[in-house]
């Protein structure tokens, strides 16, 4: 308990033992002395803080409106009850912020994965610093059970990492020198010495962090409901109490029994359940996603997630390893070693993966001395002169354009055809395997009620038909440009858009999908630990390469938005009936303030369930 | 430069925005936002008169919300 709350409570403590006393004694002075002082004991702040709101022009708060319910029931001789209505009030709110305190440390808690200290070398000796003042190329020290601080690379030591913390993972990554390490992991059993390749403020940690403590700011279309409601709700309870007042007490001529209607009826005016919950709830729910390694960029995305219908795959790193190996090199002309070395010289400035795949399988250091004017041509391959000849290496359309006849393949994989100075050399088949989870997530999918899945890819037919056909696809869109990809996504949102309000998904790695990342309705970006564009373009974020967190991402907002829509057919239930009750004189002003605040207890327990995730 | 606070005693959703609206209109400030569930103050000012503004900020945000107060 905080400071305010233990004072809450003992003010609340004393002015109850007045209170009870004074229900004991006749009526008479010292009766009403207690019972003032009991008010003036629960309610003093409340008062003054209705004071200064409205010398500050701000009425409508429930500060207000409690001292108006109260004080009214001090001006009608209705002691008991203005003691009554107070102590309820403070207790409710008591409840209301010990609840909010424990969801908060939760949510503190999920997202416990800043460093506290680095320690760092710094000429023969080693200081303990906080991560902000770690420079770049400063050397960390990392023992067994310390939290990486800062990304960078190790420069001597082996270990396992626990990335669990990143990416709900529980199974550790084996890391040695040259690898990189990733702030925010948990080093489990070899010192490390680790060379800072980022400032902490660009680590991943930080990334992560300043990503899920800012998703509150877009907001789902369900907490701007709630804002706006509660800007006329309150208003519109006043002028009702007023009406409640003032058009039975001219018919009837009761204005006691009218004026203490109307006062009880503002109790009920505070649309706090709504206003603190909502909020809650989304953020409960984005902190349990990121818990298990999915990182959602607002609540907004939280929403659509739950509204999937179609859901949009890129091919390589997305359903499949990602990881091209050459399988087969098949030469003309020259051996296979040096078709390989002209493919790695030719490619060593491409990132793609399977330029990655030969320089991996050609061993050797290539010699870049000689190479020149070195062209990427999307979706064909590569040009460049070495030793002033013209290499080619790329896809059949490349060859094509060259005009060089080439033999057919029967191997499935991407076929990468090697010419030079209109001579064809040969090809090297590379193929990529199918991720052990990708069927599974296609059917997990499936069970959550996605209509149809698509993949789209820059590879031949027959490798995506294979694929489609082995993960049970609905369809496959070959052989496609980058450009290709963005008009394939807007007609399947078009045609998205016109059956009703789902969604469409696109999953990609995030390495050079960021156009169609941002058209679809959610860009989800995989694997997408340590890499900073992915995570700038998406609007959710799979740490790891798992793609059935996708699924899982639907059941958590799916889960999340249920509970918020919960909370707010709760609220708003209760309060409409209680208006009803009061109107007719079957609830006191008693209840009223239990239907107040006990709403907004219930609620704010109901909303930490969001943090739960079950697997 | 933009620097995060941590904010105490902000107990409802309301009293954040009141909290966000106060220190907006305090003069030096860029930019301000509250997290209400995290109970966290982001403060954007020039760097030159950043401890100067955060000096203000500190005196606005209990006089917009009592008992709420920067650390």
């Amino acid at each position: 308990m905080s400071r305010r709350q233990k004072r809450t409570l003992l003010s609340i403590l004393l002015s109850a033992a007045l209170f009870t006393v004074a229900l004991f004694l006749q009526e008479g002075s010292l009766r009403m002395v207690l019972l003032l002082a009991a008010y003036a004991l629960s309610g003093w702040e409340v008062l003054l803080e209705a004071g200064r709101n409205i010398l500050r022009g701000e009425v409508f708060d429930e500060n207000f409106l409690m001292a108006i319910a109260t004080v009214g029931a001090i001006v009608i001789g209705e002691y008991p009850e203005a003691v009554a209505v107070m102590l309820l009030y403070q207790i409710g709110e008591l409840f209301q912020s010990y609840a909010l305190g424990k969801s908060r440390r939760s949510i503190a808690a999920l997202m416990d994965i800043r460093p506290d200290t680095a320690t760092v070398e710094r000429d023969g000796t080693t200081a303990v610093l906080s991560p902000e003042d770690v420079a770049v190329a400063d050397v960390l020290v990392i023992k067994p059970g310390e939290r990486v601080p800062l990304d960078g690379v190790i420069l001597e030591g082996t270990s396992a990492l626990n990335t669990a913390a990143l990416t709900g993972e529980s199974a550790p990554r084996d890391v040695t020198v040259g690898d990189e390490v990733i702030s925010g992991c948990v080093n489990q059993s070899g010192l490390l010495r680790v060379r800072v390749t980022k400032p902490y403020s660009e680590s991943t940690v930080s990334k992560i962090l300043d990503l899920v403590e800012n998703a509150s700011v877009k907001k789902a279309k369900v907490e701007n409901f709630i804002t706006r409601f509660a800007r006329v709700y309150t208003p519109l309870v006043c002028a009702l109490a007023l009406l409640l007042f003032v058009i039975p007490s001219l018919i009837t001529g009761d204005a006691r029994t009218w004026g203490e209607r109307a006062l009880s009826f503002l109790v009920v005016s505070c649309p706090c359940a709504l206003v603190i919950s909502v909020p809650l709830t989304f953020f409960g729910g984005i902190g349990g996603a990121s818990k298990r390694g999915i990182l959602v960029k607002g609540s907004n995305y939280l929403e659509q997630l739950a509204d999937a219908e179609v859901v949009v795959f890129d091919k390589t790193g997305t359903l499949t390893e990602g990881a091209f190996r050459v399988t087969l090199v098949h030469p003309e002309l020259v051996s296979e070693q040096e078709l390989l070395r002209l493919a790695a010289t030719v490619e060593s400035y491409s990132d793609h993966p399977i330029s990655r795949s030969i320089r991996a399988h050609y061993h050797l250091p290539v010699d870049i001395q000689e190479l020149a004017n070195v062209q990427e041509i999307a979706g064909q391959g590569v040009t460049a002169s070495l030793a002033g000849r013209t290499v080619y290496a790329g896809n059949e359309a490349l060859m094509n354009a060259i005009g060089v006849a080439i033999p057919v393949c029967p191997h499935l994989g991407t076929i990468v055809h090697v010419a030079q100075d209109g001579t064809y050399l040969g090809h090297i088949v590379i193929a990529d395997q199918i991720k052990a989870t990708s069927k599974e997530a296609i059917a997990a999918l499936r069970r959550e009620g996605v209509r149809k899945t698509v993949m789209l890819t820059g590879d031949a037919k027959p490798v995506a038909d294979y694929v489609a056909a082995e993960l049970g696809l609905d369809e496959a869109r070959a052989q496609l440009l980058p450009a290709d990809k963005v008009a394939e996504v807007e007609a399947l949102l078009s045609e998205t858009r016109q059956r009703g309000r789902g969604r469409l998904l696109f999953v990609g790695d995030g390495v050079n999908d960021a156009p169609v990342l941002t058209r679809a309705d959610v860009g989800v970006a995989m694997g997408a630990l340590g890499s900073d564009a992915a995570v700038e373009a998406a609007d959710v974020v799979l740490m790891d390469d798992d793609p059935r967190k996708l699924a899982l991402g639907m059941r958590i907002a799916r889960r999340t938005l249920s509970i918020a829509r919960q909370n707010i057919i709760f609220a708003l239930v209760v309060k409409a009936l209680t208006l009803l009750l009061v109107a007719v004189g079957l609830a006191n002003m008693w209840l009223a303030v239990f239907a107040d605040v006990g709403v907004s207890f219930l609620a704010i327990l109901n909303a930490s369930r969001a943090l739960n995730v079950r697997a | 430069m933009k620097k995060t606070f941590a904010l105490r005693e902000l107990d409802c959703a309301m009293c954040a925005a009141k909290v966000e609206k106060a220190v907006q209109a305090v003069p030096g400030v860029q930019s301000a936002t509250v997290n209400f569930v995290l109970q966290k103050l982001t403060l954007e000012a020039d760097d030159a008169a950043f401890d100067e503004v955060l000096a203000r900020v500190r005196k606005a945000v209990p006089r917009a919300e009592r008992g709420c107060e920067v650390l």
